[in-house]
C-alpha cells in the first residue's frame, strides 16, 4: 500500500515474535508451533477458515489466553504471561470481532474515557493533559479522522454496525499502540463498504504495524504486505500475498471454504 | 455548565440548612440529621452503583461508624464529637480497604450477597458480644465538638451542622469525581470491563477505590447518626438498615449528588408521619410508594427535579 515499505523489509528487528507457540482447548489443537516473526510497520493479513486459530492467535498476542508453551515478544518484552492490560501498556492493543463499547455512552464519551486512561497512565494529572479541553480536543481529532462526527452523541448501542467497527478499531488506536491487531474489521459489513472501512483504517494506522484477520480476500490482497494463512492451529503459508494467495494448499484450506 | 449548578444548588441547600440550625425546632433538627447522615451512606452506594455493583451490606459501615464513635467514649473516656467522627470514618475505611480486596473481584448477586454476608456478620458479632451490650447496645454521649464544651441541649444542633458541614464536602467531592474523568470510567466499567482493561486502566482498582470510598462514608454517616441519636444498637449493622440504604438510593437515582440527600429527607420524612399517623402499616406505605415510584420514576425522584430543570 504505502511505496517504500517493501524496502525495509525483514533484515531489520522485528517488532512482535512468536516462538513455537502451542495452544489446545482439550482435543482440539487451536495453535500448533506458531512461529512469525513482524517487521516494524508492516501490515499483516492473516487468513484462514473459521476455526484455523487466527483469534486464537490474536487473543494469545494480547493476553486473552495463555499459550500452553512457547513465547510471545514485542520489542523485547515477553508478553506471555502478561494480562491485556499489561499488554496494551507495552503498546500492543487490539480490536474485536463483535465491538466491545460502552454501550450506554456516546460514541464522544467511548473515545473520552479512552484519552483519559491513556491520559491517567502517562500520569498527565499534574500536567492537567486530562483536562476537558484537551482531551476534548484529542477526542475531536480521532472522531474526525474516523469519519464518526455526525454520531458523536449517540449511544455506542444505536450505531450502525459499521460505525461501531470503526469505533472499535479508533478505541484500539487512542491508546497509540505500536502493534495493532484488527479482528475481522470489516465483518458484518456489507460488502461496498468494506473497501471505505479499511481506506479509513489503514489511512489512520500509518506507522503501526498492522495484523487484521480477513475473510475476503479482494481485501487481503488490497491492504496486506504480507499474508499468513492458518489451517487447523498451524500457519501453512508465510509471504506476499500473491504467492500466498496462488499457494494450492491455502486455495484448497482457505479460499476454497472462504467463497463457499 | 450543569456542573456548576450541582455545585450552586449544594452550596445554596448546605447554606440554608446551616442557617436553619439554631432557630429549626428540636424534631426537625433530629429528623434532618438522621436524614444526612443517611444520606451520607447512600451517596457512597451511589459511588459504587456508578460502576454497576450494588452493595447489599452498606449496613456493615453504618454500624462500624456507629460502634467505633460510641466505642472511643464508653472504652476510651474520648468524649469529642468530631474525634469520634473521625474514629468512625477511619475504621469503616480501614476495614473496606481489607474487605474490598476480596469484594472488588466479584459483581453482580455474587457481590451484593456477600457484602450482605459481612454485614451480618458484624451484626452477629454485636449481637452475641456482652461487652459490647449485646442487642440492647448503649448509649454514647459527647460531651464536646472539636475542643468546645458543649452546653445542653445544644449538642443535637451542633451535631445537625457537623452533619451539614460533611454532606456539603462529600456532596462536592463526590460530584468532582463523578463529572472528572473517573466518573465517565465508571460507567465504562458497568458497560464493558474488557474494554477498560485492553484500553490499559485497571477494573479492581477503580472498583477497590469506589468501594473503600463508600465504606468511609458508610462509617461518616453511622457515626453521625450515632451522636445525633445518642445510642448505638446492633440494628445498625442488621440487614434491614443495608436494605433502606439501597432503598434510599433507588428512590433517590443515581444522576446526581444531591438526589440521596432529597430521597433520604423524603423517606426519613414518610417514616416519621406514617409511624406517628399509621403505626401499623408504615413499611407498607414505604412499598407503595417505592412501587409507584419504578412504575412511573424509573430514574428516581431526581428526575423530577431534572426534567423540570430541562423545562424551563
Amino acid at each position: 500500500m504505502v511505496a517504500g515499505r517493501e524496502e525495509t523489509g525483514r533484515n531489520v528487528n522485528p517488532i512482535l515474535v512468536a516462538s513455537g507457540v502451542n495452544r489446545s482447548f482439550g482435543a482440539v489443537i487451536a495453535a500448533a508451533d506458531i512461529n512469525v516473526a513482524v517487521e516494524p510497520e508492516a501490515v499483516l493479513g492473516l487468513i484462514g477458515a473459521n476455526g484455523a486459530g487466527k483469534t486464537t492467535f490474536i487473543n494469545m498476542v494480547t493476553g486473552y489466553l495463555k499459550p500452553s508453551s512457547g513465547s510471545i515478544r514485542c520489542d523485547g518484552h515477553e508478553l506471555t504471561a502478561l494480562a491485556p492490560r499489561r499488554v496494551t501498556q507495552l503498546g500492543v492493543s487490539r480490536s474485536f470481532q463483535i465491538p466491545q463499547l460502552f454501550n450506554t455512552l456516546s460514541a464522544r464519551e467511548n473515545l473520552l474515557v479512552a484519552v483519559g486512561i491513556v491520559a491517567a497512565a502517562a500520569h498527565a494529572w499534574a500536567h492537567s493533559d486530562l483536562s476537558p479541553a484537551r482531551a476534548g480536543a484529542a477526542t475531536d481529532e480521532m472522531l474526525e479522522r474516523f469519519g464518526l462526527a455526525a454520531y458523536r452523541d449517540r449511544p455506542a448501542g444505536l450505531l450502525p454496525e459499521g460505525v461501531r467497527k470503526l469505533l472499535d478499531v479508533a478505541m484500539a488506536l487512542v491508546v497509540k499502540p505500536r502493534v495493532l491487531l484488527l479482528d475481522e474489521p470489516t465483518s458484518g459489513v456489507s460488502a461496498d463498504e468494506k473497501f471505505a472501512i479499511m481506506d479509513l483504517v489503514m489511512g489512520a494506522v500509518r506507522g503501526v504495524t498492522v495484523l487484521f484477520v480477513e475473510h475476503d480476500m479482494d481485501i487481503v490482497a488490497r491492504y496486506a504486505q504480507r499474508v499468513l494463512a492458518f489451517a487447523d492451529g498451524r500457519i501453512i503459508a508465510d509471504g506476499a500475498p500473491a504467492a500466498v494467495l496462488a499457494d494450492a494448499e491455502v486455495r484448497r484450506y482457505v479460499i476454497g471454504e472462504a467463497h463457499a | 455548565m450543569s456542573r456548576d449548578r450541582t455545585t450552586v444548588a449544594l452550596a445554596v441547600v448546605c447554606a440554608c440548612l446551616l442557617a436553619a440550625a439554631p432557630v429549626a425546632p428540636q424534631w426537625l433538627v433530629f429528623l434532618l440529621t438522621l436524614a444526612l447522615a443517611k444520606g451520607l451512606v447512600v451517596l457512597g452506594l451511589v459511588l459504587l452503583m456508578r460502576t454497576g455493583l450494588v452493595s447489599f451490606g452498606q449496613g456493615l459501615y453504618f454500624g462500624l461508624g456507629a460502634y467505633a464513635a460510641a466505642l472511643l467514649g464508653a472504652r476510651a473516656g474520648i468524649l469529642d464529637g468530631l474525634v469520634m467522627i473521625v474514629a468512625g470514618i477511619a475504621t469503616a475505611a480501614a476495614v473496606a480497604a481489607a474487605l474490598g480486596l476480596l469484594l472488588a473481584r466479584y459483581r453482580d448477586i455474587f457481590f451484593a450477597m456477600l457484602s450482605l454476608a459481612f454485614s451480618m456478620i458484624l451484626y452477629g458479632l454485636l449481637v452475641k458480644s456482652s461487652a459490647l451490650g449485646s442487642t440492647d447496645g448503649f448509649n454514647l454521649h459527647a460531651k464536646s465538638f472539636a475542643g468546645f464544651a458543649l452546653a445542653d441541649g445544644v449538642g443535637r444542633r451542633v451535631f445537625y451542622a457537623a452533619a451539614v458541614i460533611a454532606v456539603f464536602a462529600a456532596g462536592l467531592a463526590v460530584h468532582r469525581y463523578l463529572a472528572s474523568h473517573y466518573g465517565r470510567l465508571a460507567t465504562a466499567i458497568r458497560d464493558n470491563e474488557l474494554r477498560v482493561e485492553y484500553l490499559g486502566a485497571s477494573v479492581f482498582r477503580i472498583v477497590y477505590a469506589n468501594y473503600v470510598a463508600a465504606g468511609a462514608l458508610g462509617g461518616l454517616g453511622g457515626a453521625l447518626a450515632a451522636l445525633a441519636v445518642g445510642h448505638v444498637d446492633p440494628e445498625t449493622a442488621y440487614w434491614t438498615t443495608s436494605g433502606e440504604f439501597v432503598f434510599i438510593a433507588v428512590l433517590g437515582g443515581t444522576g446526581n449528588v444531591l438526589a440521596p440527600f432529597l430521597a433520604a429527607g423524603v423517606f426519613e420524612a414518610v417514616r416519621t408521619l406514617a409511624s406517628q399517623y399509621a403505626p401499623n402499616v408504615w413499611q407498607m406505605t414505604l412499598g407503595i410508594v417505592m412501587l409507584l415510584l419504578i412504575l412511573f420514576l424509573p430514574a428516581g425522584l431526581w428526575s423530577l427535579v431534572a426534567k423540570k430543570r430541562a423545562g424551563t
